[in-house]
């Protein structure tokens, strides 16, 4: 435990100690604005709730917390710091997840500074607030499970642009695993338990209950999976590229 | 003691380190020495537990680096090749998180913070980022890095490599300091190293051993001129002075 806080605050750490941080925070609150007030109608939807707020989440986490992850892996790797990581008394997983909370405490820091919409909506209305609270807990949760995935596929490659495309493009596919656009690859040919099971993995379904401020059990154990499973894989190919280097 | 049989790495089917054995005991200072590409480097990471070997093991102080990987690199500094370290941080973070790493603490911690840092010079430097340093900081902070926990092991993957003539001398008489009661490894291709520090020389090449004796025995065999009995067995016959030599 003591290790994976040692890790968790050196990640943390570095994050602040380049603008990296500040421009992310600083892009990241600009663009939830933008969506909330302008695409999202927030004054002109009359109604006290923060649906205009969490509705883009999913799309703009797309981008964004590719961005925080990519660095996670691939630039150790680049540096070579992560042969003196993993030469030091520390298991794979210990890294993996000290540098996984630390990304997700960064993102989490990120989406509590949105809370001037929060008193914004309480100022000019009577919100339902334990919604408001569990689409936060949502959004969090969903975060985590897009840096899971590219944690995971940052261990890849030596290359944070590649690791920041393919993070993406796999999110993308989290995201639209419900909908027709990836459903129809499959239809066509496999069976039908297969194709339900990949239109339940959708972040998009998982998350929309939430942000609507109902917390299902299963939307939780759904997004505990998806993060632990990545995590995992982290470690397996953490191991694997380190025996191959 | 580092106990080494066997041991071979494979990448496809090139063969990097091959059936390398050898041992090696607290009091010693082992040059490793060989060609640049002679797997010097990999038969390093494979000793600190980075990089699995294809077949034959490893031991550290009777610990099996595959199996007990962790209790092995609680007894092993490591200076990896380039000194690689977090750029963003500065030489105090840097250490300090070692130190948490290492699990130090309380006055022992304190203690050893001020030793290294006293050690290797780095007070001028200790709030700046490491990034803006030069290379001869950059080395002495990942030297500091190494020896931050006492570690009965030492291996140094080409400790003096980008130092000024100064800050050699003041690394190798850290060297001889420290070779008392702890066994060090340091990789090198600079000969008059190894004779300044070592008392034994292991020279590889294309991933085999091929001598396994003392500095002064070796030099002996070329009246005197190590680089010559270096050329002489790395390339296997009389030297070549057009040819590149690994120095």
């Amino acid at each position: 435990m003591n290790m994976i806080k040692a890790l968790f605050r050196r990640e943390l750490q570095s994050y602040f100690a380049t603008p990296v941080a500040y421009v992310f925070i600083v892009i990241f609150l600009m663009l939830m604005g933008t969506f909330t007030f302008y695409l999202g109608g927030f004054y002109e939807r009359g109604q006290a709730d923060l649906r205009a707020f969490f509705n883009y989440h999913p799309w703009l986490y797309l981008f964004l917390v590719p961005a925080i992850a990519m660095r996670l892996w691939a630039e150790e790797r680049k540096s070579g710091t992560v042969e003196l990581l993993m030469t030091l008394p520390v298991t794979p997983l210990q890294a993996v997840l000290g540098k996984f909370l630390a990304a997700w405490a960064f993102a989490g820091i990120a989406l509590l500074l949105t809370f001037p919409i929060w008193i914004t909506v309480n100022y000019l209305g009577d919100p339902d607030n334990g919604a408001i609270l569990a689409a936060y807990v949502g959004s969090f949760l969903m975060a985590g499970g897009f840096l899971a995935i590219g944690s995971c596929i940052s261990a890849f490659t030596r290359n944070q642009v590649i690791a920041f495309v393919i993070t993406v493009v796999v999110c993308f596919g989290f995201l639209l695993a419900g909908f027709p656009l990836v459903l129809d690859a499959f239809s066509g040919w496999a069976p039908q338990i297969i194709v339900d099971g990949i239109a339940s993995l959708s972040f998009l379904t998982h998350f929309s209950d939430i942000s609507r401020g109902v917390i299902d059990v299963r939307d939780l154990i759904y997004f505990a999976l998806v993060i632990g499973t990545f995590l995992y894989a982290n470690t397996i190919v953490l191991r694997w590229k380190q025996a191959d280097l | 003691m580092i106990e080494i049989d066997s041991l071979t790495k494979r990448y496809g089917r090139h063969t990097v380190v091959d059936n390398l054995s050898f041992r090696c005991a607290p009091g010693e200072v082992l040059g490793f020495l060989g060609p640049n590409g002679a797997g010097k480097s990999t038969t390093m990471k494979m000793v600190t537990g980075f990089v699995a070997p294809s077949a034959g093991s490893v031991r550290v102080c009777g610990h099996d680096v595959q199996t007990d990987t962790l209790i092995a690199q609680r007894h092993i500094g490591y200076l990896p090749e380039g000194a690689p370290l977090y750029a963003e941080m500065t030489p105090r973070q840097f250490l300090e998180f070692i130190a948490d790493v290492r699990e130090l603490s309380g006055g022992r911690r304190q203690e050893r913070l001020d030793e290294v840092i006293r050690q290797l010079h780095l007070g001028p430097v200790l709030n700046q980022s490491i990034d803006t340093l030069s290379k001869g900081f950059k080395r002495r902070v990942g030297l500091a890095q190494a020896i931050l926990h006492d570690p009965d092991v030492l291996i140094l993957d080409e400790p003096t490599d980008g130092l000024d003539p100064n800050q050699k001398h003041e690394v190798r008489e850290l060297i001889r300091s420290m070779s008392k009661e702890k066994l060090i490894v340091i990789s090198t291709h600079i000969l008059e190293e190894v004779e300044a520090v070592c008392t034994r020389a292991i020279i590889i090449a294309d991933g085999r051993l091929l001598v396994d004796d003392t500095p002064e025995a070796l030099a002996a065999q070329g009246d005197g001129d190590l680089d010559e009995v270096f050329r002489r067995i790395t390339q296997g016959d009389a030297p070549a002075p057009d040819q590149e030599d690994a120095a």
